[in-house]
């Protein structure tokens, strides 16, 4: 393990401050320390921001203030963010373990890392950790990996349940950093791998997550679904976080977003177009996951992936039509 | 009973072996190979060296001394040539862990990259007939005409399973400390699964009398198979010690344990199954082919249980084995039986559904009056009455046989059955009993690797002395004790505990000391076939939405002699069982065919059941009294409880959707793949 060394900020100016060269903020380390043992981050500086005071939750008029540095399982446990959003506090509670959300950030859920096998393992080249040396997941091992908005450079897949959610309510990321402040909505922080997989958002060197921002809750039902393998500790195969607001047989508003089939939490807009002022029937939800998988591009080993996100936006739809 | 050493478990007091202390310790770590077949040209340790709390780095620049019969993966360091990736060929020895890993890194090691080879196939041209299988079966057996009996079958199946590469992953990583003790001798903590077993194997890799190397493991945090025989962290932290001069801790990574400290072999297993139309077996055949390494032969006998199970006029078994560019293959709880009666309990399952006989009738029919292939007599066998029992327990006689009938909103439910067996053997083990203030210290090489052997064998004492418990104390896991067989193939307690039977009946009649060596006893046993054997009953859930699937509900009854303690037989069988549960849905080592070596090398990857997979499972077992077996009456139990889980389930999977998958781990994408 490489030699580094570790402050622990005062404040948010103070660790972009000190968040230079070779430098990455800290946050629970539930997944940034495990990179470290692995060899795949490499940091010569860690600055601690999960004491910073940005643990609060609060009522901002109808809109809810997350801080960065709230534990995975207070989030999940708050009682505004249980009656409000409980799709939120679901994809939460389906992510990791008790003990990994006890530690584990809002920030650091929705900057953690790929779990590509071959993204966590230096003996074997990888474009995202190491640029230009290519992607042998696409021939090799990618049945966990993605199947919409993919590039010849990379098939990774954002991890997160709780950033699934985000996306469909339509959530803002408060950012500080060395060019000041600025806000980046979600789904938008997250790249699609394209030419430069190494870079996972698009945040800049030295930015700090300070908040996430809820919306006012979307009106009508709302649900999160996580397929997996195991009943529980298992990334998501595919998910779904899906909101719909159906009047008179009507769709009013729809929101879905997936998980597990793209290298960014997946806002299914396509489909969303497709069923909003249409009928709230089966038939339509068919016709709405289609026209959204159409521009899916599946690899052999995980092209299960396409009836699964069909029949899950399908079977998602229908439970919050009925 | 509880277990003896319970309280200093969680209590974090009992000393696993990388948590001895030992004055200037030093840490190995080693340098892996990033290609899989091919040779070292160049190893340069220059850098390394110069880097801070270097104090040596070991690779065959430099080949340490070992002895002549060092071989495989723990002749580290000897040849050039590489095997597999992942395999050992340098390593790096500091002051600090972390400084070791860091040189590690910074070790260049070149390559002459050859072609390599890692797939296994049932038509490889370099398929062979080993000699033997494990341990020492014939591979191959025929009896009568099989050909002929599969033609005058009124129903026949020929199908084939596919089992993937798996891994122990016992929660303790292995790891090793060696140090020269006072009396110059080499002494080991090592994760053990026998100190004796061990201490011999280290001995002849550095060419030591035995006499000369002390083995300790008191604590080991599971096994499985995996720490059944000496591992490279042994060899490499001894000989780190010899250059240093100073105790050395060699400690595995998760990722290093998939590499070097072996695995199941991927298997493909053909049966063809002919039936008369009363559902008797006119033929069995059972192929298996696996893998080993171009470093040693490793052949799973995993068609040998079709030698066992029923009673036909035609039975061949054969394996074919093939060396692939690839690491060696070893034990992984119940080897051989475990791959093998996935195959024929599921074949057996597909004979039944062709025949229209109920699966449970038709392992009943075919329930031999001897052992099939050998013609022995069995010492016990009560398949059918666990079978039997079973059924009633688990309602069976309420199922509808036929397929993707029962359903609760999104889920398809069925049920399936499979048998379980495994052999009842001992060997042979020394102990000593000696009276000491009025308690009883029992001394034996034995290891508890989690099992709780020190409490069974606590209490086997406590009733061969006819004293209370709590008077027995047993130590063990030391190669400096009365020499043990290891605790492996469900000999350990058999084993172990006939030989502290006969010292405690030694000590009653001399009062003090009871010394016992059953070499002569275990040899003069009757020539029989023993086995335990036991039937497995699994309900599963298969979501017609997504492909998940749950195992509702898992029933074992087993027949495995007299149960020594309730309590950790009940933990072995549900143990076991729950890692029945891992191989049928979800346990799968990914191999790398592009680079070699192993994919999904950690627990967030290779995933086994969660507390959440495991919702309604149970174990039970009937009375058996088999006075052939030992002086306690017992089978081993260690592996039954694994044996006959997969198919029972996969029986299951078949019953809820009417999809039959052949190859395991059943999983949603293959669920999903058949359904849409």
């Amino acid at each position: 393990m490489k030699t580094f060394d570790y402050a622990r900020a005062e404040s948010p100016s103070d660790a972009v401050r000190r968040c230079g060269p070779g430098a990455m903020y800290l946050g629970g380390g539930t997944n940034l320390v495990d990179l470290m043992r692995l060899g795949v981050a490499r940091p010569d500086h860690l600055v601690d921001v999960s004491r910073l005071p940005l643990d609060a939750i609060e009522e901002a008029g109808d809109r809810l203030r997350v801080g960065a540095a709230v534990r995975n399982s207070d989030l999940a446990a708050d009682p505004l963010v249980r009656s409000r959003y409980p799709m939120l506090a679901r994809a939460v509670l389906s992510g990791a373990s008790g003990q990994v959300r006890n530690m584990a950030t809002v920030a650091g859920n929705l900057l953690q890392r790929t779990r590509c096998p071959y993204f966590q393992d230096v003996s074997r080249p990888c474009n995202k950790r190491e640029p230009g040396s290519g992607c042998p997941a696409i021939e090799g091992d990618h049945t966990n990996l993605a199947i919409l908005g993919t590039s010849h450079a990379c098939v990774a897949t954002h991890p997160s349940d709780m950033a699934v959610a985000l996306a469909a309510l339509g959530a803002e990321v408060h950012v500080t950093g060395p060019g000041g402040d600025r806000i980046v909505p979600i789904p938008g922080l997250h790249r699609l791998p394209g030419d430069a997989p190494e870079r996972d958002t698009v945040l800049e060197p030295g930015d700090l997550i300070t908040a996430v921002e809820l919306p006012a809750p979307p009106p009508g039902a709302s649900l999160y679904r996580k397929v997996r393998e195991r009943a529980s500790f298992a990334f998501a195969l595919v998910s779904i976080a899906a909101v719909l607001d159906v009047r008179d047989g009507v769709v009013a508003g729809c929101r879905i977003a997936l998980g597990g089939v793209a290298h960014a939490p997946w806002r299914a807009e396509r489909a969303e177009q497709v069923l909003i002022g249409g009928p709230a029937t089966g038939e339509a939800f068919l016709t709405a996951a289609e026209a959204e998988l159409e521009q899916a591009r599946p690899l052999p080993r995980n092209a299960f992936k396409l009836p699964l996100a069909r029949n899950l936006i399908v079977r998602t739809l229908e439970e919050l039509a009925s | 009973m509880n277990r003896v050493e319970g309280r200093v478990k969680v209590t974090g007091l009992a000393t696993y072996a990388a948590e001895y202390p030992a004055e200037g310790v030093t840490y190995a770590y080693p340098v892996q190979s990033r290609i899989a077949k091919g040779r070292i040209k160049r190893i340069d340790g220059g850098e390394a060296l110069a880097m801070p709390g270097v104090l040596a780095v070991l690779s065959s620049e430099d080949p340490p001394r070992l002895g002549e019969e060092a071989q495989g993966d723990l002749a580290l360091f000897q040849s050039r040539d590489v095997a597999y990736r992942g395999q050992i060929v340098a390593a790096a020895v500091a002051d600090t862990y972390e400084n070791a890993r860091a040189a590690a890194d910074a070790i260049v090691v070149e390559y002459e990259q050859d072609l390599h080879d890692v797939t296994l196939r049932a038509d490889h041209p370099n398929l062979y007939q080993p000699e033997t299988v494990n341990p020492g079966y014939p591979c191959d057996t025929v009896k009568g005409d099989v050909e002929a009996g599969l033609d005058a079958a009124e129903t026949g199946i020929d199908v084939t399973y596919t089992t993937p590469v798996q891994h122990n992953n016992p929660m303790e990583p292995h790891a090793a400390l060696a140090l020269w003790d006072t009396e110059d001798r080499l002494l080991v903590y090592d994760t053990a699964q026998g100190a004796s077993a061990s201490r011999d194997l280290i001995a002849k890799t550095l060419g030591l009398p035995r006499e000369e190397v002390r083995v300790v493991s008191r604590h080991v945090g599971g096994g499985f198979g995996s720490k059944g025989t000496t591992r490279p962290q042994a060899v490499l932290a001894a000989l780190a010690a010899r250059a240093v001069g100073r105790p050395v801790k060699a400690v595995l990574t998760r990722q290093q344990m998939f590499d070097v400290t072996g695995y199941r072999t991927p298997t493909i297993q053909r049966l063809r199954l002919g039936a008369d139309a009363e559902g008797r077996l006119t033929a069995l055949e059972h192929v298996a082919y696996e893998q080993s390494s171009t470093l040693v032969e490793f052949a799973e006998q995993t068609a040998t249980p079709s030698r066992v199970m029923y009673a036909t006029p035609a039975l061949r078994t054969a394996h074919r084995l093939v060396r692939l560019d690839v690491a060696t293959p070893s034990w992984m709880r119940a080897p051989g039986e475990c791959p093998g009666m996935y195959a024929l309990e599921s074949a057996m399952d597909e004979l039944a559904y062709a025949a229209g006989i109920d699966p449970i009738e038709l392992r009943v029919i075919n329930d031999p009056e001897v052992e099939p292939e050998s013609g022995l007599p069995f010492s016990s066998r009560n398949l059918v009455a666990c079978l039997r029992e079973g059924a009633r327990r688990f309602h069976w006689d309420r199922r509808d046989p036929e397929p993707a009938r029962l359903r609760d909103g999104e889920w398809l439910i069925g049920t399936g059955v499979a048998a379980s067996t495994y052999p009842s053997r001992r060997r042979p083990s020394k102990a000593v009993v000696t009276m000491r203030e009025g308690d009883f210290l029992v001394q034996i090489a034995a290891a508890d690797i989690g099992t709780g052997a020190r409490t069974a064998l606590t209490r086997i004492a406590a009733e061969a002395l006819g004293v209370a418990p709590d008077r027995v104390h047993v130590e063990l896991g030391d190669s400096d004790l009365p020499d043990a067989p290891l605790a492996g193939g469900s000999m350990g307690t058999a084993s172990w505990g006939s030989a502290v039977v006969r010292a405690c009946e030694g000590l009653k009649v001399n009062g003090t000391v009871g010394r016992a060596d059953t070499t002569e006893e275990v040899k003069r046993d009757a020539e029989l076939a023993r086995h335990a054997f036991g039937a497995q009953f699994a309900e599963v859930r298969v979501n017609s939405v997504t492909g998940e699937l749950r195992v509702s509900r898992l029933l074992g009854v087993f027949a495995a002699g007299h149960i020594v303690d309730a309590r950790l037989a009940r933990s072995q069988f549900i143990g076991g069982m729950t890692m029945g549960m891992g191989m049928a849905l979800m346990e799968e080592t990914f191999t790398d065919e592009e680079f070699g070596g192993f994919l999904r090398r950690d627990l967030a990857q290779y995933h086994v059941p969660a507390c959440a997979d495991v919702t309604d499972i149970e174990a039970v077992w009937l009375d058996e009294e088999d006075g052939e077996l030992n002086p306690m009456g017992s089978k081993g139990i260690g592996e039954i409880g694994i044996v006959g889980t997969a198919a029972a389930i996969g029986n299951a999977v078949y019953h809820a959707t009417g999809h039959r998958v052949r190859d395991l781990p059943i999983t949603p994408p293959k669920i999903i793949d058949l359904m849409f």
